[in-house]
């Protein structure tokens, strides 16, 4: 396939390799935390670790968007998808992801109206095509979708549709960063920026983050050589001292990001003062919710939504795992009360998650290169 | 070869074996648990296979085999429930007529007769039903079967999705095909596919007409009894397994043989036969055509020694043309199907819980 096997190339992958290799510092431990899910599945589906030097580990991070949610939120959502007359549109991999009393599927499975749309316009375009319905989105995700969600909130207003929602959950990337490097027992060297998020904000957003804690940054795309360049990028700042943002991926993002994309965020969210994030706690200024102006396109406001907040499952390292603390497998849980058929923890949910995509591609230890299949 | 060098890492080694009843753990049945995941098995072995228990059914292959009169005789039921009901390459009839007679050709039989039973809901066009219709009776001609006896029920208006079909089918096993099963595969047989795959899956999601993006890609089904009466003429007793990748893809059906057979299979990532239009709508939805569902592709496992004769043979008929090998058995770590990327890593190939979720990000 064309502009995606460019970026699949075996032979270039093992020269690249070879560059890291010699660029590490025999017996030293390098951890390298890719922040973006869509790069913990980049890695996992293609075998990206088998052409990392022993040295090298990735620690998968907290940019997945459904693992973040916490479950206080999910049953906030399902609360209102069991609303008489609702009718709750949502992504797909929203679906199974548990709330302490179930999840979308199980809701749905017992009468609630859930339909998994592919964009906010499409959860629109529902309230347009069925007045009768008061439509709601289930709005997930980083800085990413986030402009997707608000130009669909500029629609819905200039088009005057009453009987749409949106139940808001987006959240913002810069500040659980701060969240994990600020506790006191990280020891990460290093990060790969989101390529997408990036694509909206910028590379500029993470210079602070290079300077202050002394952490280089690459911004990388989702081609297994985009995230294996950009390992090479960060053990090279290593190895030369320093600790800079740097951006791979610039064939989609630039320095400023998209303008117009931020803008109208800002013209249709503002950050809220606090969020809940699975695993990770509550973070400060970490998410975004409806501007006032929006209000009467708020769920939150539209309808009563409990707001309570739920603990997560004593058993379950989420947090832990999204800190870079343990590796999926060491979390107790995993492959044994968690699994992706029945998770506790959204790690294990989306193929994203770093548990799901460990389950799911990595969960044999692949020492060697298999010997090829005679085909 | 003695199996790729790989050692049990810190997880669980795969599907669990054995019959041992458990928990199902679900108040009502949800969509996941008709994917042909996980969640189906989940569901068929803790709330079918116990109460219905004995050792015809136990196997769990597309097909049972009974004796009749001291001959093995094949034996398969599946009901089809396609929505949209028409789309590019096909529709609910001939898929219905196909799909069963591919699970018996799966057991190595050639089919005798159908039965069609037709749950419709009020309001239903006719000329509708007729296009079905016409459509099952072209399809069973083509695999040279009678549709023999049949069942009609109307349901309420919102009731049923228009139109939904069952069919079951009986058919006699070729006595070359006797030990055919999904418990058989062998380490060093290779694996073989006979076309590209997903095309069923892609051109049904398109044809939903809710992603906005069209292609030109048409649904596969076929008869492929055709294609397994040239297999068995070409490699006779050598074809161990022989499934329908429908529901899951290749990659379930493979984890299912692995599982059954107590092998690992590897599969060569640039041997996966995938039509680029394929490719780019799962790329861009963020799905795995290993996953996504055919509906005339048969996955062959085969001697080696015989592998070349039986895909010389598949290739030469008109619904095998395509026919390529992907991969190979190995004896570790069983239960497991992996997979050399194209990129020169490794990962595992695992049976998907329920549908393939679209990724949003």
């Amino acid at each position: 396939m064309r502009f995606v096997d460019e970026f699949r190339d075996r032979d270039k992958a093992v020269a690249l390799a070879v560059r890291i290799a010699e660029l590490c510092t025999p017996g030293r431990h390098y951890k390298i935390m890719e922040i973006c899910g869509g790069h913990t599945h980049t890695i996992y589906k293609h075998g990206l670790e088998h052409h990392l030097p022993p040295g090298v580990e990735l620690v998968h991070g907290p940019g997945c968007p459904v693992c973040v949610i916490p479950m206080g939120r999910v049953d906030d959502a399902i609360s209102i998808a069991r609303t008489p007359g609702v009718t709750m549109a949502c992504f797909g991999d929203m679906l199974r992801v548990p709330g302490s009393q179930g999840s979308f599927l199980d809701a749905k499975a017992s009468g609630a109206d859930v339909r998994v749309v592919y964009s906010p316009m499409d959860a629109l375009q529902l309230a347009v095509d069925e007045p009768g319905r008061q439509v709601v989105f289930m709005a997930i995700g980083f800085e990413t979708t986030a402009p997707s969600t608000a130009l669909t909130l500029l629609r819905a207003k200039a088009m005057g549709v009453p009987n749409f929602s949106v139940f808001c959950n987006h959240v913002t990337i810069i500040p659980p960063l701060r969240a994990i490097l600020d506790a006191a027992d990280v020891d990460l060297d290093g990060f790969i920026g989101p390529g997408h998020v990036s694509a909206v904000i910028g590379c500029r957003p993470y210079e602070p983050i290079a300077r202050e804690y002394a952490k280089p940054v690459a911004v990388a795309g989702f081609e297994p050589l985009d995230v294996l360049e950009a390992v090479y990028l960060v053990v090279r700042q290593l190895a030369e001292g320093r600790a800079e943002v740097e951006n791979q991926y610039s064939r989609v993002v630039t320095w400023d990001g998209n303008p117009r994309a931020v803008e109208v965020i800002a013209a249709t969210m503002e950050p809220r003062p606090h969020f809940e994030w699975r695993g990770l706690g509550s973070i400060p200024w970490s998410a975004l919710s409806l501007r006032p102006e929006f209000a009467t396109f708020d769920a939150e406001k539209r309808f009563d939504v409990p707001g309570v907040r739920v603990a997560d499952p004593r058993a379950c390292q989420c947090g832990e795992v999204l800190r870079g603390r343990i590796r999926p497998w060491e979390c107790r849980v995993f492959g044994t009360a968690c699994t992706p058929e029945k998770p506790i923890g959204t790690c294990m949910v989306s193929s994203e998650g770093a548990c799901a995509a460990y389950y799911n591609f990595g969960r044999v230890n692949l020492k060697r290169p298999l010997a090829r299949a005679r085909t | 070869m003695t199996g790729p060098d790989v050692t049990g890492g810190p997880g669980p080694q795969g599907p669990q074996k054995g019959g041992k009843k458990r928990a199902f753990g679900h108040t009502v049945i949800n969509l996941a648990h008709g994917s042909g995941g996980k969640a189906t098995h989940s569901l068929v072995e803790s709330v079918f296979l116990d109460a219905f228990a004995n050792p015809i059914l136990a196997p769990l292959n597309d097909g049972a085999v009974v004796s009749v009169a001291g001959r093995p005789v094949a034996f398969t039921t599946d009901s089809f429930v396609v929505s949209p009901i028409f789309f590019p390459g096909g529709c609910l009839g001939d898929l219905a007529v196909n799909g069963t007679v591919n699970d018996l050709a799966a057991c190595g039989a050639q089919p005798l007769a159908l039965s069609a039973g037709f749950v419709i809901e009020e309001g239903f066009a006719v000329a509708d039903l007729e296009r079905v219709v016409a459509a099952m009776a072209a399809a069973a001609n083509a695999a040279g079967v009678p549709i023999v006896t049949g069942d009609t029920k109307v349901v309420e208006r919102g009731k049923g999705d228009g139109c939904y079909v069952n069919t079951s089918g009986i058919g006699l096993v070729d006595e070359r095909a006797v030990s055919i099963s999904g418990a058989a595969a062998r380490p060093g047989d290779r694996v073989i596919v006979s076309g590209p795959i997903g095309d069923h899956g892609t051109a049904v999601m398109l044809a939903r007409g809710t992603l906005g993006i069209t292609a030109d890609i048409v649904s596969d089904t076929a008869a492929l009894n055709g294609l397994v009466n040239v297999l068995l003429e070409a490699a006779g007793a050598a074809v161990h397994v022989l499934r329908d990748a429908t529901r899951g893809g290749v990659a379930t059906v493979l984890n299912e043989v692995a599982a059954a057979s107590g092998v690992a299979v590897v599969l060569e990532e640039t041997a996966l036969p995938v039509r680029p239009e394929v490719a780019g709508v799962c790329e861009l939805l963020g799905l795995d055509p290993l996953y996504v569902a055919c509906e005339g592709r048969m996955v062959v496992v085969v001697a080696p020694e015989a592998a070349e004769a039986a895909l010389g043979a598949m290739r030469a008929h008109p619904v095998g043309t395509g026919s390529v090998i992907i991969g190979e058995v190995v004896p570790e770590p069983a239960g497991l199907v992996l997979q050399n990327t194209g990129f020169g890593g490794a990962r595992v190939v695992d049976m998907l819980v329920g549908d393939p979720l679209p990724r949003i990000c």
